[in-house]
């Protein structure tokens, strides 16, 4: 029995004149692993912000849970329970790795100024906790021996580890990956695979956009394909891949 | 007398005296996105390196008709703020192009300090009032008075302004600071020589402060070693109003700002029942830059940068 | 490791004892090496209060990166605030409760109200960024100077430029701190009260720097400096985080500001005009941005220099030149702008700047390198 997570409907989203979205609609379902493809310029980027609540669509519906996601800001969003990474990274480039999982803690963490002040037995508590799992969020991407390295002094590899740690911090239902394996190398990919796979297998849903169709054949239970800010087609990797209108799209001639 | 047309000239005047001002400021941030706090102290020295000019030639007895006079003392303040505008980038500004954002203005505070209490060692605590060479005939239009000098200032600052938009839209020079302005890296790729753009932009921002001052120091009859400060301050204002880094924005920025205030001082009082009487014409510019803000928060005539994820 | 943790430790609390009793020794130690003790103290005292400050600016400007021109005006806000509930300028208006609250009522009110026009002040601006954010608070921080220099009509309320006089001392627990004290066979005078006095409170604002700089809130700051939009991405409100930084910067000014009430015994607007948002901002940068001690440094630098060179200048330029050549007042400025510019340009990132900032520093090397290979390219293109 296949529960949905997350739904939009008829979302509208434009730049000026420019129609970046028109119309789409599309349903993740909890515990997949869904991919969103599409040509360059397709709108995918757009879609993946304003899943994420950073555009604010013009019109349409947006739900995640049974809970209304419509134009709500980036902080709510998370606080429902999704969590992105960002396609050119966007790391607190001058705190340590470890600070950087602990901010993504921030939302589900309560220690306001008085209990900074104070460090009554409640907050050490937090902060103990907050420490425990960063630390722990570090190992599990890969990178604990890095926790006091500034995040800007990481390789690139290590800083998409970390985006991810980052965002699993959060506690997300859904974790959107936004072009995670980009200027990645084929050994880095396969790594960066594995993770996501043993990420799903925890229960965390995972949207992901990405350019390589291959790796998103072989790791996507459904895809979504979009093009020109509209959805063309969607289905599991097997339909997606012969529908004739995503050829085209891709290929700029329709299949004899 | 007609209080509003009045107000509107006074208005005008001061206006483009703020935009050749906030003119300099705009376009050093527009290359460099910093803050020159000094600028307002260049503007000063123009003023006072030109009386002193003026009165060196009146004492020596030389008999020159006032505007010659004026002109010669121009002569000579402008090359002075060009100077000084070129070497406060090289000693204070250019060391620090990769440091972090707030090391340049706090040395450009320095830079300010530096020359304000220089510039009172040199001519005093006092007032300098403004040598009365030139002619003060007063013409009547409408009900309102304005005067040769205002003309001329107005006449001037037009002049100068569409100066520099030709430069900048139509010469070399002007190309290679636009393309520096839009991407530094890319235009050294280009082969602009960035370090000289960036030093003509506070040559030719100076040139236009030191005649600002002159025209400040003419239309109050004054100059003092602090004018720099409150002027550079305004000008500043007015240029973040018409949106920082575009030239346009500047001067439609000075102008209005200047005519705001010059209006909002006239009327002020009788607005609010002479609760709020025109020493709260400093307030003004504020307030009404805190509004614009608000609503388009990179100025009248800036760009909107759209957030980018 | 654990070892050398405690050991740093042990050396930490030598240091510390041995700092406590310097600073406990200090006015009497001031007292016995100057002639002029007491003005060095009073120097100490207004140091101390810049500390405050500083550490106020640099939750704002260090830690969360919103450029404050303002940042006076909570000082003004708070010394106005003492100044009108403790003289006798409204006392006849006043309502009785209100009029010379206890202490520290008096002072945890001067932190709210101060923190309150921190989040007015904050708010409109929060969509601002950079330089824009730069102007505008300047700009509230003349609008606040300014009010305070008219609002002696209709109604008189500041006293307009005359400021209010006759600021009562503070009573502590039945003491005066106006008249002399005798303990411990010392006499304690107003300027000694005053120097423990903003001591304390003075440690009180370090310690809720550093408790707040290591911990949730502290971090959403930094985060909020380092991207606003990954921050918000993160969960983070950054519009509520933000104006918590507004107001915990404005408290730490309005506390300061309560103390140089009492401690002066008058304010007038002069007192908080835009060159001090401008001096407080210059400590915070020059001792290096973000880093406590750094700041702390930073205020008493900039704050007893002039002071210093006061004493110095002039006894200088009378046995260098044998007769007054130049106003000692603007040289010891213009030395002291001097200063500025280059200790910034010898330590871009503040004296003592944090280990963030220096490692932000690094990549420097790097475009230096850059840069230098750029000029060979050029000098090659210009040899063809």
């Amino acid at each position: 029995m296949t529960e949905v997570l997350l739904s939009i409907e008829g979302i509208n989203k434009r730049f000026g004149g420019l129609h970046a979205l028109s119309g789409v609609g599309l349903t993740i379902n909890k515990g997949e692993i869904y991919g969103l493809i599409g040509p360059n310029g397709a709108g995918k980027t757009t879609l993946f912000n304003v899943l994420t609540g950073l555009y604010q669509p013009d019109e349409g519906k947006f739900t995640f849970q049974g809970k209304d996601l419509f134009r709500k800001k980036p902080n709510v969003v998370v606080e429902s329970g999704i969590a992105r990474t960002f396609q050119n990274i966007r790391l607190f480039a001058n705190m340590t790795t470890l600070e950087n999982v602990m901010v993504g803690q921030h939302v589900r963490t309560k220690t306001g100024v008085l209990g900074a002040v104070l460090r009554h037995p409640k907050a050490k508590a937090e902060e103990e906790a907050i420490r425990l799992k960063s630390e722990g969020l570090l190992a599990y991407v890969g990178i604990a021996d890095r926790a006091e390295e500034l995040a800007r002094n990481l390789s690139y590899g290590d800083q998409r580890r970390l985006e991810i740690a980052r965002a699993l911090a959060t506690n997300p239902t859904l974790l959107a990956l936004d072009e995670p394996a980009a200027g990645m190398n084929p050994k880095e990919t396969d790594d960066l695979k594995k993770l996501m796979e043993k990420i799903r297998a925890d229960g965390v849903t995972i949207l992901l956009i990405e350019h390589d169709v291959k790796l998103m054949m072989g790791l996507c239970d459904r895809i979504a394909v979009l093009d020109y800010g509209k959805k063309i087609a969607e289905g599991v990797p097997e339909q997606v891949k012969n529908d004739p209108r995503v050829i085209e799209a891709y290929l700029g001639v329709a299949p004899e | 007398m007609d209080i509003f047309l009045q107000q509107l000239i006074n208005g005008l005047v001061v206006g483009s005296i703020y935009a050749l001002i906030a003119l300099g400021y705009t376009m050093v941030y527009g290359i460099m996105q910093l803050i020159n706090f000094a600028h307002g102290e260049i503007v000063m020295i123009g003023a006072m390196v030109t009386i002193t000019c003026i009165n060196l030639l009146v004492g020596a007895g030389v008999q020159l008709p006032g505007p010659a006079l004026l002109l010669v003392g121009l002569m000579m303040a402008i090359p002075v703020s060009m100077f000084l505008g070129y070497s406060i980038e090289k000693i204070a500004y250019q060391p620090l192009r990769k440091a972090p954002r707030l090391a340049p203005l706090i040395t450009a505070i320095g830079v300010s300090i530096v020359l304000q209490q220089a510039a009172m060692l040199i001519w005093g605590r006092n007032y300098r009032p403004f040598p009365q060479i030139l002619p003060s005939e007063v013409h009547i239009i409408g009900g309102a008075a304005i005067t040769d000098l205002q003309i001329a200032i107005i006449a001037l600052a037009l002049l100068l302004m569409g100066g520099l938009f030709f430069m900048i839209e139509k010469t070399k020079l002007g190309r290679a600071m636009r393309a520096t302005s839009q991407n530094p890296e890319v235009a050294k790729l280009m082969g602009v020589n960035v370090n000289t753009i960036v030093s003509m932009t506070f040559v030719i921002g100076s040139a236009l402060g030191a005649m600002a001052g002159v025209m400040v120091a003419a239309n109050y009859d004054q100059a003092h070693a602090y004018m720099g400060f409150m002027i550079g301050l305004k000008a500043f204002t007015a240029a973040v109003l018409g949106g920082i880094g575009n030239i346009g924005g500047a001067v439609l920025g000075g102008i209005l700002l200047g005519v705001i205030e010059s209006l909002g001082s006239g009327y002020l009082g009788d607005l609010t029942g002479g609760v709020l009487g025109s020493h709260y014409k400093d307030i003004f510019a504020f307030v009404v830059l805190i509004i614009v803000l608000v609503f388009r928060p990179s100025g009248l005539l800036g760009e909107r940068v759209a957030e980018r994820a | 490791m654990n070892a050398l943790l405690m050991e740093n430790n042990r050396k930490n609390t030598i240091l510390l004892a041995v700092l406590a009793v310097v600073l406990a020794v200090l006015p009497w130690a001031l007292g016995g090496f100057f002639e002029n003790g007491n003005s060095w103290l009073r120097a100490v005292d207004f140091a101390l209060l810049y500390i405050m400050l500083a550490l106020g600016l640099n939750i704002v400007v260090g830690y969360a990166g919103l450029l404050d021109l303002g940042y006076i005006a909570f000082y003004a806000v708070g010394a106005y605030l003492f100044a009108i509930l403790n003289s006798p300028h409204l006392q006849a208006v006043l309502p009785a409760w209100l009029s010379h609250p206890p202490f520290l009522v008096m002072m945890i009110l001067a932190a709210v109200v101060a923190g309150i026009f921190g989040v007015l002040l904050g708010s409109p601006t929060l969509k601002l960024r950079g330089d824009y954010l730069a102007i505008v608070t300047l700009g509230f921080g003349e609008i606040v100077r300014i009010f305070m220099n008219n609002l002696d009509r209709p109604v008189n309320i500041t006293n307009g430029p005359q400021g209010i006089n006759n600021i009562d001392p503070v009573q502590i627990g039945g003491y005066d701190f106006g008249r002399p004290i005798e303990f411990l066979g010392l006499t304690f005078e107003k300027i000694h009260l005053y120097y423990y006095l903003i001591l304390a409170f003075c440690v009180l604002i370090i310690f809720v720097s550093v408790r707040l700089q290591n911990s949730r809130i502290g971090r959403a700051w930094v985060a909020i400096r380092e991207d606003e939009i990954a921050a918000n991405a993160m969960g983070i409100n950054t519009r509520n985080v933000k104006l918590l930084a507004f107001a915990m910067g404005a408290s730490f000014g309005g506390v300061s500001g309560a103390l140089f009430a009492s401690f002066q015994g008058f304010v007038s607007p002069e007192s908080f005009v835009l060159m001090e948002s401008i001096m407080v901002l210059c400590m915070v940068v020059l001792g290096g941005m973000g880093n406590i001690p750094g700041v702390i440094l930073g205020a008493i630098i900039v704050s007893i220099t002039p002071e210093l060179l006061r004493d110095i200048i002039n006894p200088l330029q009378m046995a260098i030149a044998g007769k007054r050549v130049v106003d000692p007042e603007n040289l010891r400025m213009l030395i002291f702008g001097l200063a500025m510019i280059v200790i910034m340009l010898v330590r871009p990132a503040g004296l003592w700047p944090s280990k963030r900032r220096r490692a932000e520093l690094k990549p420097k090397t790097k475009d230096i390198a850059l840069q230098e290979k750029d000029s060979l390219q050029d000098a090659e293109r210009n040899h063809d």
